[in-house]
């Protein structure tokens, strides 16, 4: 930085934050860009990626009952993995913000330590749980709550137990910021005025939680539709989602214009839900607490 | 009293609690445990106690250069990532500018945009400019998705820093650049380096952007084991995934020595 620099301020930030754009020029945008025009190549089978365009790999991901379907399955899944964590989070974080500090800060390495691990080890670890013998099953079995041992490895239900585990501390994580925020002197005046405790949760501090539980709800939901590893692990060859559809198409099928396009509306919806529903956050929320 | 009743936990409240706990620690516990079973498979119940797994990961090729590639990779890529996103953060934090939301969301987008989308994007252009399998271009594509991770610590470091120091050292006469190395730089050195080490272990974590760009030259060890995880079952997987559980948590150690593991897993300044 020299002193010329200093003089103008207006040139400073370009000359501070160059470098990343033109890393992320390079290497990001282009990238995609040629990925979108990639999915409008004709493939042939014999011939590989040919020059001339096409729409057909759209019409057929939107007309193929097959895709169609994995785009449905992909949504029932992170819509059900971010439901469970919604339940599970919201009345966790409330919990924890309860605790003595020096019990709260252990609990927290605890839960959100794991977001560290590889999710490789983690899905590893589910794998042996999820076994027909294994402790799962077992437990299960010898407490007579099933008859024979469950089907968890390659099954939706396990994936989305896993997706649980695996994606719960960013809804803590979200949680965690609005309760920070909470007004606990709202909760104790309706306490006093004689409100039962589950309608004050209801009409008071779930209310105050809101923004937080929505954000941490289309974190959880996203990167659930983008997870990769844990469906593809617990999944296997039964259960396709629409990242390891993708990840056959380009390294199975070897037809990377199609791998493209699904990739493409993946990204289109993953950009909408975000944007949408972020708009609908800030309006929403604006007015009642601002 | 009332008021300490009214922010207690109840035994059903302390029974959750528990639950949710064992759920987050069962799996990792599991693996450390099976990693010392005498079984020739993997499998939970199990008599006898050995470390022979932990000697077979001498004899696994794959997942021994793997490791070291990761170490260099991430290395490489955190600090490549550092090198962009601190004065990019700088820049956000310290200066308003026409398109400064704009270049906020470009430099984060990696965060949102599915990991998958990015393998197969950077996989498409290796191979139109012939980087395929290319080391370099590995780390130039994991610094761009560890970036952001930089990019948000520094940030929150640069803001609600008080400039009165600043101001101090520049009517003293010293120059910008004096003045962010000596002033400047010792203030947020904490949140660069716990953005450093967040991005280092984001870097040596990925496996979903990696095993689209990995050639047999440049397997990284997540993906090393994820190929061994998903086509076999073998006790090495486990040995090997508690010793990266183990070298978590010793990263986890320094960060809250750094910067207190609070700020950096839950992002406040």
């Amino acid at each position: 930085m020299s002193d010329a620099v200093n003089d103008q301020r207006g040139r400073a930030p370009l000359f501070l934050s160059l470098p990343a754009i033109l890393l992320f020029t390079g290497l990001l945008a282009i990238p995609l860009v040629l990925t979108l025009t990639l999915s409008f190549h004709v493939f042939d089978g014999m011939k590989g990626i040919q020059p001339a365009l096409t729409f057909n790999h759209y019409l057929k991901v939107f007309t193929d009952g097959y895709y169609y379907e994995l785009f449905l399955r992909t949504a029932g899944m992170s819509l059900c993995v971010t439901a469970i964590c919604v339940l599970i989070g919201v009345p966790e974080t409330l919990i924890m913000s309860r605790m003595r500090p020096a019990w709260r800060g252990t609990f927290f390495v605890v839960i959100l330590g794991p977001l560290l691990v590889s999710v490789v080890v983690r899905t590893l670890g589910w794998e042996i749980l999820f076994g027909r013998r294994g402790p799962i099953n077992d437990a299960l079995v010898s407490l007579h709550l099933v008859d024979g041992p469950l089907r968890l490895m390659f099954s939706m239900t396990g994936i989305v137990i896993v997706l649980v585990h695996v994606l719960l501390p960013f809804m803590i994580i979200a949680v965690w910021g609005a309760v920070q925020k909470l007004d606990k002197r709202i909760a104790y005046a309706a306490r006093s005025l004689g409100a039962s405790p589950e309608k004050v949760f209801f009409r008071i501090t779930l209310p105050q939680l809101m923004p937080g539980l929505l954000s941490g709800a289309i974190v959880v939901f996203t990167l659930s539709a983008s997870a990769f590893a844990t469906p593809a692990i617990i999944g296997g060859r039964r259960v396709k989602v629409v990242t390891t559809a993708i990840y056959d198409e380009f390294l199975h099928s070897m037809n990377w214009p199609l791998g493209a396009t699904i990739a493409v509306l993946l990204l289109i919806g993953i950009v909408c839900i975000v944007v949408g529903s972020n708009r609908f956050v800030e309006r929403r929320f604006k007015q009642v607490f601002s | 009293m009332s008021e300490r009743t009214a922010g207690q936990n109840g035994p059903i409240a302390l029974l959750f609690h528990a639950l949710v706990t064992a759920f987050i620690v069962a799996p990792l516990v599991v693996v450390v445990l099976v990693s010392f079973s005498d079984k020739q498979y993997i499998s939970m119940p199990f008599d006898g106690v050995t470390l022979r797994w932990y000697r077979e990961i001498l004899n696994a090729s794959d997942l021994l250069s793997g490791f070291w590639l990761s170490i260099r990779l991430g290395l490489a890529a955190a600090t490549l990532a550092s090198a962009i996103a601190v004065p990019a953060a700088l820049a956000i934090a310290r200066y308003r500018f026409i398109g400064r939301d704009g270049l906020m969301a470009f430099l984060m987008s990696p965060l949102m945009i599915p990991h998958v989308v990015l393998g197969i994007a950077f996989l498409r252009f290796f191979s139109i400019v012939g980087w395929t399998g290319s080391f370099g271009a590995l780390i130039l594509v994991h610094a761009i998705i560890i970036s952001p991770f930089s990019l948000r610590m520094t940030l929150s470091s640069v803001i609600g820093l008080e400039r009165d120091a600043e101001n101090a050292a520049r009517s003293l006469g010293a120059s910008r650049w004096v003045v962010f190395r000596r002033v400047l730089l010792p203030l947020i050195l904490p949140g660069v380096m716990a953005g450093w080490v967040l991005a280092f272990i984001q870097s040596f974590d990925d496996v979903t952007m990696t095993i689209f760009v990995a050639t047999p030259g440049t397997t990284t060890l997540p993906v090393a084991l994820y190929n061994r995880v998903a086509f076999l079952s073998d006790p090495v997987t486990t040995s090997v995934s508690t010793v990266m559980i183990v070298g978590t948590v010793v990263l986890m150690f320094v960060l809250d020595r750094v910067v207190g593991l609070d700020r950096v897993l839950i992002g406040k300044s």
